[in-house]
């Protein structure tokens, strides 16, 4: 039962418009300089996707006090209707000089099934991008909150949906590439992806909705809507008894929070190169909590900040320690849960408290 | 001619849904223990199964030939017996034991390490039982290797049982046998020893058993113990019917999860009934998807998809049990069974 105090508006409002002009402003200028390699340019944009990702998470369980377990699949959702668009542009440039994806060759396919067709379409691909996943949030959401599914029971079952999607798309039959997942992209309209110019601008695009995702977070937690969001984590059976239909706010958020994790994997997708179903699996979901654990959860910048330095962490550490890395992240996640319950973001805070009581003990 | 077939063929699919049912229901058995009554997300506990399977595999190589273990730079010697022959064969009956105190021992340490802390966040309980589940499987991958190790059915599990025309193999009369014995002796445990009037007593009420005298942390400890055990006894089982791996574990602990909550948290009966329903659907649909195959091209649309997505008899059987297992639970929110109660919030 925690309550959560405002930030100083002026510090945090400061802090965040520094923040996102770093973000938006100074890695692409470097870049553009030849101060920061492609590479490095591209895998922050990862991070960033993996931060709206992040965000979504919080949005549910900081905010809403619904821990899902599968926002991994909106993400991945999100990145496959995209992946879907990017597998139409490659034309006949595949293996198999075919027009029709190379896989699809690959399993016997002489002409296109027909919901591939107009993937060739960007804003039908974007489209999709945000109608899909909001619909299977939607449909799972209503269903979980209608019975009142609460807790624990709606992160197994959230738990349960992101398993059965991922078994899914491991199949051939589902004829989305299968274990391999869609890969080799070559152009995103009609920009080729290996050119620095298309990096730098796939990674203010990521760079700009995070920033939209934490201004709309922002702004939510502002309204009626944010307090009402707060009193379902806190307490939500008072919330009922005050004549709150909290389902529709529940159903609301989740949807919310499914497209924004979706944005996220249609960005990440052009961005890494390859968009496969072990994103989706299950751990991936857990692995995104562990960001939010461990930046803090409900706060602004605590997902961000989490999705960043643990990713940061594994880029270093798979390469360093390949062995110890899922030791390392197990063993993260325990101390976190237990010993920083606050997250990063309270550690300036629980420092300072610690100094300040020093001398008078 | 064809009427008997169709006859054998059923007799078997429902030996085999029997035999999954049984396989679920162990597994489950210590969530039941874990989750339903203390109320505790184990994630870990896929891994405390797998615990038990490696045990069995330690004890098969300390009744054979021995053999040693690289454990982070040292090398650990297990001895060999050099038993042969049927003796050699008797390691599964020490590997049942062993496996059940290898994994209670673990469940022991993690909740004196860790859950007691969580007792009051369960969503934090199972974020931290997630964290220590990865710590162990990697462990398990470092100690034993990536690669799936070799448990020997002894002789006295493997061969088939012929009844009428229909086969059933004897690991799977065993699977079966063992989970109805052990689900007998944990209602005894429960039901007629005093450290079940103790368990009950302290997971129905724990500030009144407190009041009496009851040493709940004792209790809890002891509780989450004999689930843990009972995983371990799960992987002893486990590994007489499939791979033994470092994510052994992880193929088992959404099914097990879905079994205890279709079931009724907290109800024993009801995690037997869903597990075997479970079961019995899965398997069912598995015989029976690819013959309604070719009736699902009429859907407008997408009955192509689905056509195709139907002849993956095993993965869209299982895709039909979970989105069953929603539906089923719009109906019945807490299961098949739950304990009557008044509070809102359980």
């Amino acid at each position: 039962m925690t309550f959560s105090t405002r930030p100083a508006p002026r510090l945090g409002t400061m802090l965040l418009l520094a923040l996102g002009a770093a973000l938006v402003v100074v890695l692409p200028l470097l870049h553009a300089t030849g101060l920061l390699s492609s590479f490095t340019l591209s895998v922050w944009g990862k991070y960033l996707c993996y931060a709206l990702l992040a965000l979504s998470v919080d949005l549910l369980w900081g905010h809403t006090g619904l821990l899902s377990l599968g926002q991994a699949l909106f993400f991945t959702l999100g990145g496959y209707l995209h992946g879907m668009y990017l597998m139409r542009m490659i034309g006949e440039l595949g293996q198999y000089r075919k027009p029709i994806p190379d896989f699809l060759v690959f399993l016997g396919w002489e002409r296109l099934p027909a919901f591939w067709e107009p993937f060739a379409s960007f804003p039908f691909a974007i489209a999709m991008v945000f109608l899909i996943p909001g619909l299977v949030a939607f449909g799972f959401g209503y269903l979980a909150f209608r019975s009142r599914v609460k807790g624990v029971y709606f992160s197994i079952l959230t738990q349960a949906l992101t398993y059965a999607a991922s078994i899914m798309f491991f199949r051939n039959n589902l004829l989305l590439g299968g274990n391999n997942g869609f890969t080799d992209f070559k152009f995103i309209l009609g920009y080729r992806l290996d050119d620095p110019g298309t990096t730098r601008a796939l990674y203010v695009a990521s760079a700009v909705a995070l920033l939209l995702a934490v201004a709309f977070c922002r702004w939510l937690r502002s309204t009626k809507f944010g307090l009402v969001q707060h009193a379902i984590r806190d307490g939500e059976n008072r919330v009922l008894f005050s004549g709150y239909a909290a389902v529709h706010f529940k159903l609301f958020v989740f949807v919310v929070a499914a497209l924004m994790a979706a944005v996220g994997g249609a960005l990440y997708t052009p961005q890494v190169g390859i968009i496969n179903p072990g994103e989706m699996q299950p751990e991936k979901s857990l692995e995104a909590v562990v960001w939010v654990a461990l930046g803090g959860r409900g706060t602004l910048l605590g997902p961000a900040l989490g999705a960043v330095s643990v990713n940061a962490l594994k880029s270093w550490a798979t390469r360093a320690y390949p062995d110890l890395w899922l030791i390392l992240l197990g063993g993260i996640f325990v101390l976190a849960v237990l010993f920083l319950p606050g997250g990063l973001v309270s550690l300036p805070a629980r420092l300072r408290a610690l100094f300040s009581r020093r001398p008078s003990s | 001619m064809e009427w008997h077939r169709t006859k054998v063929d059923f007799a078997g699919t429902l030996f085999r849904g029997l035999s999954l049912g049984s396989i679920l229901l162990v597994a489950a058995l210590g969530l039941a223990i874990t989750f339903g009554l203390m109320r505790v997300i184990n994630m870990a506990h896929g891994e405390l199964i797998a615990v038990g399977a490696y045990t069995t595999y330690l004890t098969q190589a300390f009744f054979g030939s021995g053999m040693t273990l690289p454990c982070f730079g040292l090398s650990l010697p297990v001895p060999g017996l050099q038993l042969a022959g049927s003796s050699r064969e008797a390691y599964f009956i020490a590997a049942l034991p062993a496996s059940f105190l290898a994994a209670a021992t673990a469940g022991l340490v993690l909740e004196r390490g860790i859950i007691r802390f969580l007792y009051r966040r369960p969503l934090e309980s199972l974020l931290a039982t997630w964290g220590v589940s990865l710590v162990l499987q990697q462990a398990l991958r470092l100690i034993f290797g990536p690669n799936n190790v070799q448990v020997s059915s002894p002789s006295y599990l493997s061969g088939n049982w012929l009844v009428g025309d229909v086969i059933l193999g004897w690991n799977r009369v065993f699977v079966i046998g063992f989970a109805l014995l052990i689900v007998l002796g944990m209602g005894l445990v429960l039901t007629r020893s005093s450290l079940g009037l103790l368990i009950r007593a302290s997971m129905q009420n724990r500030t009144m058993a407190a009041c009496l005298g009851v040493r709940t942390e004792r209790v809890n400890a002891l509780t989450f113990a004999l689930g843990s055990g009972l995983a371990g006894l799960a992987g002893a089982f486990l590994s007489q019917i499939g791979n033994v791996g470092p994510s052994l574990g992880q193929g088992y602990i959404i099914d097990s999860f879905m079994v205890v909550v279709v079931g009724g948290v907290g109800s024993l009966g009801g995690t037997i009934l869903s597990a075997f329903g479970i079961g019995g659907i899965d398997q069912v649909l598995q015989q029976y998807l690819p013959l309604v195959a070719p009736g699902l091209a009429w859907v407008p649309g997408i009955g192509g998809f689905l056509q195709n997505l139907a002849q993956d008899a095993a993965v869209f059987g299982k895709i039909l049990v979970l989105a069953g297992i929603i539906l089923f639970l719009q109906w019945r929110p807490a299961g098949l069974f739950s304990p009557r109660s008044r509070t809102l919030d359980e």
